[in-house]
């Protein structure tokens, strides 16, 4: 097991360099280059403008400055924002609890949603439960998910007034429910189209599992049809399940931006739309990097999570 | 009922068909220009004269949803067909030449798969000032991974296959493998991921809009349509509605087809 970790970390290395690459690549491909918001600024004079870029190092030769930049990347030293002047680490840092908190509770409310309805359409299939989890989950999919958002805003914070419009907190008044009323729109939000394909997934992972010997043979043993479902073929099935959960975790985090955004929640993604809206391009490659690594983590996760909870995969 | 029951993927290919005419004849069919201002009849809710209602500047919503629906359309059909053309040549490189090539294709396909499509599409697009066929360029350019991957594998089990090797055995060339033996066969998957990639391409174009970084004003386009919208969506939600059901309706029909063609793929 050790070994397949080591030997997984190892391959991962690669992967994120040549991700860094693209990233750099990227932001050097501006026309005016990393600087190119001065540019346009006249108040800001060209030899300014050219001390900055020789102050800032962007007048060395471009394998140089990937190099220190990655090099102060991988030693946490992520720059300065363009905007504020402050350490890129910090900014990033402070916005981190809230995306998570959001994460957390879309994850929590997709799974909740997801299980039943996967087990229910398995067990029964062609019902209309099953056909009408079936037709949601494809709208799911094809919904745009910030028309969506906008939707939920307007019925049940600006319609009805149950629920808060935007924000984490309200003004002075951060107790535990009043958090708990602002995650829950965006929550919802966020999970839509994942409870829609995750319910699909394990609908068809259930399938299987329930045409499984084993489960012939529990049947044939005479225990309970819901011992059957819920404790033999449900914890064969949850296995492929658990691994797209986390994958589609990291899906997660590009639509965070897209749900911050609308509902004005104060963590990565709105520092993102805002960085972008700045051209602060020292945030947003830091935001590409974390995002892409995170990525890549939760695929190695995914893998060791698989070897971990199934044995018969172990060669 | 009964034939939405049976037929769902028929239904959807009428829906686009019916899109597409009415994007094409756009100004034909609508008595108002896309862009002509009406300011007497400002913010008017859906009515005979104007069935969509009109806009901040008085523009048919209509009017300007048919408009959209050419952009929306030409950006999901283009940006599909790069990512065809991308990821089945770099699928069919990768999966024909294997080796070296292959690692090195993969891995960059890894990588790419790795960054949040998305927020590099927001930041590529601010970076080049957001214009259509840029736009086109961008989506279709991020979206090859997935085409790539299942065109190599096709490829890494034909080659194995008896045929491939008859024809090898028989003195044919790479190039005639290739072009007609294995691209043909390696069809049926790749055409079922393109045309997801047109749903999906409609899908980012709208959201890259609703930021500001798609498709710009006084152009029409359903994202941009929405992101005006979204200010206003309490008192005039009218603005808001048309668009986004436009879209729906449409990634809906293509995704049903697209699930369609799947399931007459599957052995």
């Amino acid at each position: 097991m050790l070994r397949f970790v080591i030997r997984r970390l190892s391959q991962a290395i690669p992967l994120l360099l040549i991700i860094s690459i693209l990233i750099f690549a990227l932001i050097h491909a501006a026309p005016g280059g990393p600087l190119e918001m001065f540019l346009a600024n006249p108040n800001v004079r060209p030899e300014d403008i050219e001390r900055l870029r020789v102050a800032l190092g962007l007048d060395r030769p471009l394998p140089e400055q990937y190099l220190s930049w990655l090099r102060g990347f991988v030693t946490g030293e992520w720059g300065y924002s363009f905007t504020d002047g402050r350490p890129v680490l910090n900014r990033l840092l402070e916005r981190l609890p809230a995306t998570l908190e959001l994460l957390g509770s879309a994850i929590l409310i997709a799974a909740l949603v997801a299980l039943p309805l996967g087990v229910f359409g398995a067990v029964r299939r062609r019902s209309w439960v099953d056909r009408a989890t079936t037709l949601v989950s494809f709208a799911g999919i094809s919904l745009p998910i910030f028309w969506f958002g906008l939707v939920l805003q307007l019925v049940f914070a600006v319609g009805l007034g149950w629920l808060p419009s935007s924000g984490r907190t309200s003004f002075g008044a951060a107790t535990a429910l009043d958090r708990l009323r602002h995650v829950i729109l965006p929550a919802i939000m966020l999970a839509a189209v994942h409870a829609a394909v995750w319910s699909r997934f394990l609908r068809s992972s259930m399938a299987t599992a329930l045409h499984e010997r084993f489960v012939i043979a529990a049947r044939g043993r005479g225990i309970a049809e819901w011992a059957v479902v819920w404790r033999h073929a449900l914890r064969n099935a949850l296995l492929p399940f658990v691994t797209v959960t986390v994958l589609d975790s990291a899906i997660m985090i590009a639509g965070a931006v897209v749900t911050e955004s609308v509902f004005a929640w104060p963590g990565l993604g709105s520092l993102f739309t805002e960085a972008l809206a700045r051209r602060d391009y020292t945030v947003l490659m830091a935001f590409l990097m974390v995002t892409s690594t995170a990525v890549v983590l939760l695929n190695l996760l995914a893998d060791i999570l698989y070897r971990a909870l199934d044995p018969r995969v172990a060669i | 009922m009964r034939a939405l029951k049976q037929h769902p993927a028929r239904i959807a290919l009428v829906m686009l068909l019916l899109l597409a005419i009415l994007a094409v004849t756009a100004p034909l069919v609508t008595p108002f220009g896309p862009e002509s201002i009406d300011l007497v009849n400002r913010r008017a809710a859906p009515s005979l004269t104007h069935w969509f209602g009109t806009d901040e500047l008085g523009r048919d919503v209509l009017t300007r949803t048919l408009f959209g629906a050419r952009i929306s359309l030409a950006i999901g059909l283009l940006s599909a067909t790069i990512t065809a053309l991308v990821g089945v040549t770099v699928g069919a490189v990768s999966g024909y030449a294997g080796k070296w090539l292959d690692s090195i294709l993969m891995r960059i396909t890894d990588a790419m798969l790795s960054v949040p499509r998305l927020p590099l599409l927001m930041i590529a697009a601010a970076i080049l000032e957001p214009s259509i066929p840029i736009l086109i360029l961008l989506v279709g350019l991020t979206g090859w991974m997935e085409t790539a991957r299942v065109v190599r594998a096709e490829f890494l089990s034909l080659t194995q296959r008896p045929f491939t090797e008859a024809a090898r055995a028989a003195g044919a060339r790479d190039s005639h493998i290739i072009s007609r033996h294995l691209l043909p066969n390696a069809a049926a998957p790749a055409i079922v991921s393109a045309t997801l990639a047109v749903g999906r391409g409609i899908l980012l174009e709208s959201v890259m809009s609703f930021f500001g970084v798609g498709v710009q004003p006084p152009n029409a386009s359903w994202g941009n349509m929405l992101y005006q919208a979204q200010t206003t969506m309490s008192t005039e939600p009218w603005l808001a509605l048309f668009p986004g059901m436009f879209i729906f309706t449409t990634v809906l029909s293509v995704n049903v087809l697209g699930e369609e063609l799947s399931m007459n793929n599957a052995p």
